[in-house]
């Protein structure tokens, strides 16, 4: 009785940061993106007071899948790459839940990476969050599938043979209904497009620019860093034009079906207007495309769409089902369309 | 069509029982009439044992000994246990079928041929360099040659139908005729017709002409001289169905759903010879069922483990294969100590070895095949209406001691079915689940000193927020854990929840002498024919008795005793010797072992033997 007074009287008082942060001593390393993450996704979940008791994390293996263990809610770390599974199966079963992925570059787009794919075609209300570090973390500095050509590392001493792959690309061609970008180093673009991701009903897939300092240190330097980041970043906002540049001056337009960075002289009307709910992925996907030093990289939302997710129309199916034959006459099932009786002799 | 006429110009002969095989091109139906065969028999009263059996390839070149589909069932006035050694009656619709099969036939066995299939090229197709009808090459069996095709064509001349159209109502033809033979009712098949047909009407039409056809046809022919009875068999009184064994097994877990008071989850990825779960669990959403069909195996289990996480009771399924690619995911079940059911439905391996035959190789890799000490129950179910009460026991292990439990079924028990007496709900007992309710300091992995089970606390209860993983976990407080004592403790603690088990499921009692020569154990699919087996020996006199394991993990406490009180153990099973390595390790005991890996079903008359050369 005590008990669930106490919880009760909890319940009605708001929750802070504090209040997502479990007992568990954070164990990555000094200097870690993951903590400002870590730090961030707690911040979000208070600002927008979901129950710690309906919010749960599901992680894969590597250093981002410590990340439920640090959440003073629901967790599960379950092995490597099949998160997305684990989220499938119990977004099925509890449609009420608030279920959230960690996973990583190497969980998420090498062992998982057909999980991945078919959770958010299926779009899934999970949200998915991918640190990308381009780096194996903690099997001690591998390349990674997003790793650059030619990484050199400890098994690729001669240099990394393998085309890296662009996770957002991926995502928009499976037709994921919201897409997003963000970086470690920016906690309040972070915390908005977390904010967004959770108000979305679906799939959400978002990746995160995150630094490891020990195997991969200053892999997004060049394009985040506070000195460059306003001329190597582009920031997406939904109906505006495409502009940036420390004054700016500069902006993207297509060509055809190539987008081009021009000089806008302050006149924004021939610049391409971002537009996330197009329903086609294709402005998206072009954007995607877009790399350093080319291009700016984008950051914030590349597309979010309304589509039904797959766990409602389940369960529109399943109250169609009842609704039409009624609930499930076990008896009837049990003893199947035929039956004969042996009487007594 | 009263028995009345026909007496008047045949004779009729009354049978104990029989076993017929219908076997033709596996797009000719073959499948289908022995369905509805069964269900003529299942309805007229008698026992009944079944086993199709059919091809890997959906059509192989039509006319090619690959392409072979059978189905056979024995069908009995008294009680049965197999679908019988060796036919004797062979319906062949083609002479692929003919020589796939012929050498299995009894000696005097009756063949009906279609002998419009005996053309040069399907001649030629199956190997022959003669036509075998024409010989004698099949002297010494009773052998009925009917032009089926030009028959059923002719039955069906006042009909729209083309010509490929009426062809396909061949079987249909040829159904009639067996019916006719054995005795047995229309009704039933074309009650069937007309309801599978309901929106072709003219196929409906030509179907039951057809089957009519084939009836009247045995009436009259001069060529056919006698018909046989084999009446309803002693059975004990009661509402019977007919049932095999996927079919059971979907049923079974939706009743433990029902009985538990939980919602089913069920998360599966296509998979010969388990697909059939999926699709008849997939029709149950009214029942609150939710079918998840995965990317892969692996997916699969994930959802499941999400699944039971959520509180859901939650399977999943798969074959050989598709256990070995959940066994990683097995072991994170059996660490984060969650309720669930695995159904393996075995089939040939190793590898995809032979997806549509029937085998019991995967015990050891149920027992052992994952990384690290991980032990769980494991159940097999004997029969294929005993899949349904060992679903049920399944889901009483899961819940009642937060494990996961792999349920062995076969392909012999998916696919074959029998008579079976329709449970009456009531008798069927709750399976008790508690969840914790908000409290404060809640742990995880606090167990109950009885069971040593944890709290299966759920998500979106206050309070009760706790992580698990695959790391181990400190006993009581679920916190990740490098300690060395206390990964030792767990290992055994896992291993004593499910060894602890034993005292909670029946014990060991054979079927026979509670001592004496001979003791036969076995354990799945393979019960019908160890049944029939060691019944007959002891017949003959013999001090010979049978256990047929239904719990493998743990084994029932009284099984080294058991095996103790006889001279001998011999341990008869579909593989290499799983079993008997298992018993000799734990109990010590010098079993031997009477082994097939054939993809086929023991032989009564095989074992039999077997087992009286074991005697010595």
């Amino acid at each position: 009785m005590s008990d669930t007074t106490t919880i009760a009287k909890e319940q009605t008082k708001k929750l802070t940061r504090k209040d997502y942060e479990s007992s568990q001593d954070v164990r990555w390393c000094p200097g870690c993106g993951d903590y400002a993450i870590l730090a961030t996704v707690q911040r979000s979940l208070a600002e927008m007071q979901i129950p710690r008791e309906n919010v749960v994390f599901i992680s894969g293996i590597g250093c981002s899948s410590r990340f439920p263990y640090y959440m003073d809610t629901y967790g599960f770390h379950s092995i490597h790459g099949r998160a997305p599974t684990l989220a499938s199966g119990l977004k099925v079963a509890r449609p009420d839940l608030s279920i959230w992925v960690v996973t990583g570059d190497g969980d998420g787009l090498s062992i998982g990476g057909n999980h991945l794919i078919h959770c958010l075609r299926r779009n899934v209300d999970v949200k998915i969050l991918l640190f990308n570090n381009q780096i194996y973390g903690l099997t001690k500095g591998q390349y990674s599938p997003t790793s650059e050509k030619g990484k050199r590392t400890k098994s690729t001493p001669f240099g990394s043979l393998d085309y890296p792959i662009s996770p957002l690309c991926l995502a928009l061609g499976v037709e994921t209904s919201f897409v997003a970008r963000t970086v470690d180093t920016d906690l309040k673009h972070m915390a908005m497009v977390l904010q967004r991701a959770a108000e979305h009903k679906g799939s959400a897939f978002v990746e995160i620019y995150q630094n490891c300092v020990i195997f991969n240190d200053g892999a997004f330097k060049g394009i985040t860093e506070r000195s460059v980041k306003e001329d190597n970043c582009l920031y997406l906002e939904h109906g505006s034009p495409m502009v940036f540049g420390k004054d700016k001056n500069r902006g993207i337009d297509l060509e055809g079906v190539n987008p081009r960075v021009i000089e806008t002289n302050g006149e924004t009307d021939s610049l391409q207007v971002h537009d996330e709910k197009a329903a086609e992925p294709t402005l998206a996907y072009l954007l995607s495309r877009m790399q350093n030093p080319e291009f700016p990289v984008p950051f914030g939302v590349f597309r979010s769409i309304e589509r039904p997710s797959y766990d409602e129309m389940l369960v529109a199916q399943e109250e169609t089902a009842i609704s039409r034959t009624g609930p499930g006459d076990l008896a009837k099932l049990i003893s199947g369309p035929e039956t004969w009786e042996v009487k007594p002799q | 069509m009263s028995n009345e006429t026909q007496s008047k110009s045949k004779n009729k002969r009354t049978l104990e029982r029989a076993a017929i095989r219908f076997a033709g091109d596996s797009g000719d139906g073959m499948q289908l009439v022995g369905g509805k065969f069964t269900e003529t028999a299942a309805v007229y009263g008698n026992d009944f044992a079944t086993l199709p059996d059919f091809p890997a390839e959906i059509r192989a070149p039509a006319g090619s000994l690959p392409g072979v589909s059978g189905y056979q069932i024995q069908f009995s006035r008294s009680d049965i246990h197999t679908p019988g050694d060796a036919p004797d009656v062979l319906v062949a619709m083609n002479p692929a079928a003919l020589k796939v099969n012929l050498k299995d036939l009894s000696e005097d066995a009756m063949i009906i041929v279609n002998s419009d299939a005996f053309t040069p090229g399907n001649l030629k197709k199956a190997g022959y360099a003669s036509n075998p009808l024409e010989g004698d090459t099949l002297k010494g069996f009773r052998l009925y040659s009917f032009p089926i095709n030009k028959l059923t064509s002719d039955a069906l001349e006042s009909t729209e139908l083309s010509k490929k159209e009426k062809d396909r109502c061949k079987n249909f033809f040829a159904l009639g005729l067996v019916y006719w033979m054995f005795d047995r009712p229309l009704d039933s098949t074309l009650t069937w017709i007309v309801s599978k047909f309901k929106k072709l009407p003219a196929i409906a039409d030509a179907n039951s002409r057809a089957l009519k056809a084939g009836f009247y046809f045995g009436e009259t022919t001069e060529t056919i001289r006698e018909f046989y009875q084999i009446p309803q068999a002693e059975v004990a009184p009661g509402i019977y169905r007919k049932i095999a064994g996927n079919e059971a097994t979907a049923i079974g877990f939706v009743t433990a759903a029902q009985l538990a008071g939980k919602q089913l989850f069920y998360g599966s990825y296509p998979i010969t010879p388990a697909s059939d779960v999926l699709h008849e669990l997939a029709k149950h959403k009214n029942f609150g069922v939710r079918t998840f069909q995965a990317e892969d195996e692996i997916a699969a289990i994930g959802s499941t483990i999400g699944a039971a996480f959520g509180g859901s009771l939650a399977l999943t399924g798969t074959s050989g294969p598709g256990l070995a690619l959940k066994s990683e995911a097995l072991g994170l079940a059996v660490i984060t100590e969650l309720p669930m059911v695995l159904i393996n439905v075995q089939r040939g391996g190793p590898s995809t070895g032979l997806p549509t035959k029937t085998e019991q190789s995967d015990l050891l890799q149920a027992f052992f095949g994952r990384n690290g000490e991980c032990p769980l129950f494991i159940v097999a179910p004997a029969t294929p209406g005993d899949c349904f009460y060992m679903a049920i026991e399944a889901c009483r292990l899961a819940i009642k001691y937060m494990a996961p439990v792999i349920f062995l079924s076969d392909g012999y028990l998916a696919n074959g079915a029998e008579p079976w007496m329709v449970p009456k709900l009531e008798d069927l007992p709750a399976i008790p689940v508690h969840h914790p309710g908000p409290m404060e300091d809640f742990q995880p992995y606090l167990r109950d000193p009885e069971t040593r089970a944890r709290p299966w606390a759920l998500p979106g209860t206050p309070g009760l927020e706790h992580r698990i993983g695959g790391l181990e976990k400190e006993n009581v407080t679920g916190n990740v854990s490098y300690d060395s004592e206390n990964h030792q403790l767990m290992v055994r603690m896992r291993a004593a929840k499910i060894a602890g088990a034993a005292n909670d499921i029946p014990q060991a009692k054979p079927d026979g002498p509670d001592e004496g020569d001979m003791l036969v154990v076995g354990w799945g699919g393979t019960y019908g024919a160890l049944r029939q087996a060691t019944e007959t020996l002891r017949g003959q006199g013999k001090s010979v008795a049978h256990l047929h394991l239904r719990h493998l993990n743990p084994f029932p406490a009284n099984l080294g005793e058991v095996l103790k009180r006889y001279k001998k153990v011999v341990v008869p099973e579909l593989n290499a010797g799983q079993l008997r390595m298992l018993l000799r390790a734990e109990y010590l005991v010098d079993a031997t072992g009477i082994n097939k890996v054939k993809g086929k079903p023991f032989q009564v008359g095989e074992l039999t033997h077997a087992i009286e050369e074991a005697l010595g």
